[in-house]
């Protein structure tokens, strides 16, 4: 090992990065947009769900259980319909995603302190819409109906309320279950992943389509340098990009990693090493950049859908969960819940960070066998 | 030098070489030597070899069979010891065009661990040999061909090397930029550098001390562009004008004692066996070509060259 020459490809590789715009937008760009596009999709669908309201009763309770739905900010009232035709009509139109139908006997019934329903009709077709409006809905009633009970109490002339039985169910973690909280973590280690395997990529691959990968090859560089100048700027890179993300994960929706960032970064680099691995594999057999590209898509699939990312890994079938366990962004997944979510470290998340060294050592090991078999 | 070959004068010796990819045979059972000091060259069209031939001999390329020695080491076993001691530029100039002139040398200087002492005026010497003064902060990529060229063998040249491969060196470069790269190359030959340099531009192997042409992955001849003029050509080569060349083409095909006949701008180089410039003119004038015009030439390294090449795709030697 020559330090000469790994010092001159790693001053190389950063004067090229510092003039190429496609890695300056993968670095920079790609957390931007991302977060952007991502967040603020799930954002908006979960918040201030467009709802009408069809009051048959019209009296002071209902509006009152009506209003409890705007005050939970899950849902807007967007309009005071006049039959439950128009309800279905603003759904169909898209104007509303809910309709909430309050019976024409809902006031006495509460009055009476007697059982008392209404109705929500959830548009399903957007089930993370239907979701959030079920699962909330059910939380505003809740709280109504403890309201409700506790007037009807006092009205009977009870008195002071004395205890009775409150339901309040608590979220851990988020409170809210707002998705965003739900999905950026994940999404910053996606970002991690795809821009440490397309650089890496990219990197070598660029070479190779230039004809320079031949002329290092007739040099004295060996092939351990050659990949170790190839990775070790990138890690800086992407640990930057990480903070980046991070940023603007905290300035666009205010997630605050709860955990210790120290214990974070700590946690991340074995994941970016074996990321950083798989590009270097993805090198060895990608004739050109949009074959690179191509291939960093396809392995960027199952840590999408197997991870746990998008669908909890608890309801998938037992074959894809075992799948699961065998891709790092399972683990990563659970590193950047923990610490950002739940604010535990590395006291509690060691095994994700074994698992994911492990992971790294053998993708490291396999793609230098291997990238010293092209080079030589 | 850790290693010096029982023959420290040659700069390489390779017998038997051989490279198949598959059930294709590249580079067929070559041998030769290149001596200390000699500028060589390798003249072969495209696909016949050339390219794998000097992979081997820089060692990154394994022989499917046969052996060789490139300053001493063998190309097999030692080809680290080959890497550290050769300059090569490749077939397309392989500099880094988001680099700057002088970003490509220090990068290079780096690799081949130039001492940081010597790397200053090292890089300025290479700049000016290049003739790239001025242009040191110039993005590669924007200079034009010759420029390209130039930076790429001052590249190759930053360790001084004392065996330089140059893999078609000048292709797709102007005239002009071909005759200064050639004059620059003859100055590190005459500063004793060893050249082995691969083209199939015919004029450019006469810069060589020696040519050795190589056709389907055969060494058909091997030796200077003098003897090959003077003995290679089995006949006599005659230049033959017309108003009509294509006719007069057709005409002497048919010849008697004709070897080869073929056209070169709107003039023809016939060579032939037997009979001179006379009996020519006659078949010319027998077939109706009345301002047909033959006179002796001297051969051009092309003129040999297709002779040659005719010969070994059909070695029975039919006129054609
Ligand atoms: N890596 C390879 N795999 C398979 N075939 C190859 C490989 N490299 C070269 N060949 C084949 O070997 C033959 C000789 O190729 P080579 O590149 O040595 O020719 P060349 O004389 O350099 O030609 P050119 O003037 O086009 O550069 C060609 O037919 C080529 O297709
Ligand atoms: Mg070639």
């Amino acid at each position: 090992m020559s330090w000469a020459r790994l010092a001159a490809i790693i001053r190389k590789e950063l004067i090229q990065v510092r003039r190429d715009r496609l890695t300056l937008a993968l670095v920079v760009g790609i957390p931007v947009v991302e977060l952007l596009m991502f967040g603020y999709a799930l954002n908006a669908v979960t918040d201030h769900i467009a709802t009408v309201v069809y009051d048959e009763s019209g009296t002071a309770s209902s509006r009152e259980f009506a209003r409890a739905f705007e005050n939970s900010t899950y849902f807007s009232l967007v309009r005071w319909v006049s039959s439950r035709d128009e309800a279905m009509r603003a759904i169909d139109s898209g104007e509303a995603k809910v309709a909430l139908v309050i019976p024409p006997d809902f006031g006495d019934r509460t009055i009476a302190g007697r059982l008392t329903s209404a109705q929500l009709i959830v548009d399903g077709s957007d089930p993370s819409v239907a979701q959030t409006a079920l699962f909330s809905g059910g939380l505003v009633a809740q709280a109504q109906s403890g309201v409700v009970t506790l007037e009807t109490l006092a009205r009977a002339g009870a008195g002071a309320p004395r205890g009775g039985i409150e339901l309040r169910p608590v979220v851990l973690y988020n409170p809210r279950m707002v998705s965003v909280m739900f999905m950026v973590p994940g999404l910053i280690g996606i970002i991690l992943q795809m821009q440490a395997v397309l650089l890496t990529a990219l990197a070598v691959v660029r070479e190779r389509e230039r004809g320079t990968l031949e002329q290092l090859i007739v040099s004295p560089v060996r092939p351990a340098e050659l990949m170790l100048g190839k990775v070790l700027p990138n890690v800086v890179l992407c640990l930057v990009s990480t903070g980046l993300t991070l940023l603007v994960a905290r300035v666009l929706f205010g997630i605050v990693p709860r955990g210790s960032l120290l214990d974070l970064y700590v946690l991340t680099l074995p994941f970016l090493f074996g990321s950083l691995g798989i590009g270097l594999a993805i090198s060895v057999v990608a004739r050109n950049q949009a074959q690179a590209l191509q291939m960093t898509m396809f392995t960027l699939l199952p840590s999408i859908l197997l991870s746990g990312f998008l669908y909890a890994r608890e309801g998938m079938p037992a074959i894809f969960q075992a799948i699961g366990l065998f891709i790092p962004m399972t683990y990563y997944l659970q590193v950047l819940r923990g610490v950002i979510v739940k604010g535990v470290g590395l006291e509690v998340l060691w095994p994700q960070f074994a698992a994911l060294s492990l992971f790294a050592v053998l993708v490291m090991t396999v793609s230098l066998v291997r990238f010293r078999k092209t080079i030589e | 030098m850790t290693s010096v070959s029982a023959n420290g004068d040659l700069a390489i010796s390779v017998r038997g070489l051989t490279r198949r990819f598959g059930d294709r045979t590249a580079v067929s059972d070559v041998s030769f030597d290149v001596l200390r000091g000699e500028v060589f060259a390798f003249l072969g069209p495209n696909g016949s070899g050339k390219s794998t031939t000097i992979r081997m001999l820089c060692g990154i390329l394994e022989p499917s069979a046969g052996t060789g020695t490139v300053l001493g080491y063998d190309i097999a076993r030692q080809p680290e010891q080959i890497k550290q001691r050769i300059g090569y530029m490749s077939q397309r100039f392989s500099l880094y065009e988001d680099l700057t002139v002088r970003e490509n040398l220090e990068f290079y200087a780096g690799i081949y661990e130039v001492p940081r002492a010597d790397l200053a005026a090292r890089i300025d010497e290479l700049v000016a040999m290049a003739g790239l003064n001025g242009r040191e902060r110039q993005i590669a990529g924007q200079l034009s061909g010759g420029w390209k060229q130039r930076l790429a063998l001052g590249c190759a040249i930053v360790h001084r090397p004392p065996l330089l491969f140059l893999d078609e060196p000048t292709a797709g470069v102007d005239p002009v930029s071909r005759r200064d790269f050639w004059t620059m190359i003859h100055g590190l030959a005459a500063s004793g550098v060893t050249v082995f340099a691969t083209t199939h531009y015919l004029d450019e192997a006469e810069h060589a001390a020696r040519v050795a042409m190589i056709h389907d992955g055969v060494l058909t001849a091997l030796a200077t562009p003098a003897e090959f003029k003077s003995g290679f050509l089995r006949g006599h080569l005659f230049g033959v004008t017309s108003a009509a060349p294509l006719r007069a083409l057709d005409v002497l095909r048919g010849l008697p004692g004709l070897v080869d006949v073929s056209l070169y701008g709107d003039a023809l180089h016939v060579l032939v066996s037997s009979g001179g410039a006379a009996d020519i003119e006659a078949a010319l004038t027998v077939a109706g070509i009345e301002d047909g015009h033959a006179v002796p030439i001297a051969p051009s390294l092309e003129d040999v060259f297709i002779s040659l090449m005719r010969r070994h795709q059909d070695p029975a030697e039919q006129p054609r």
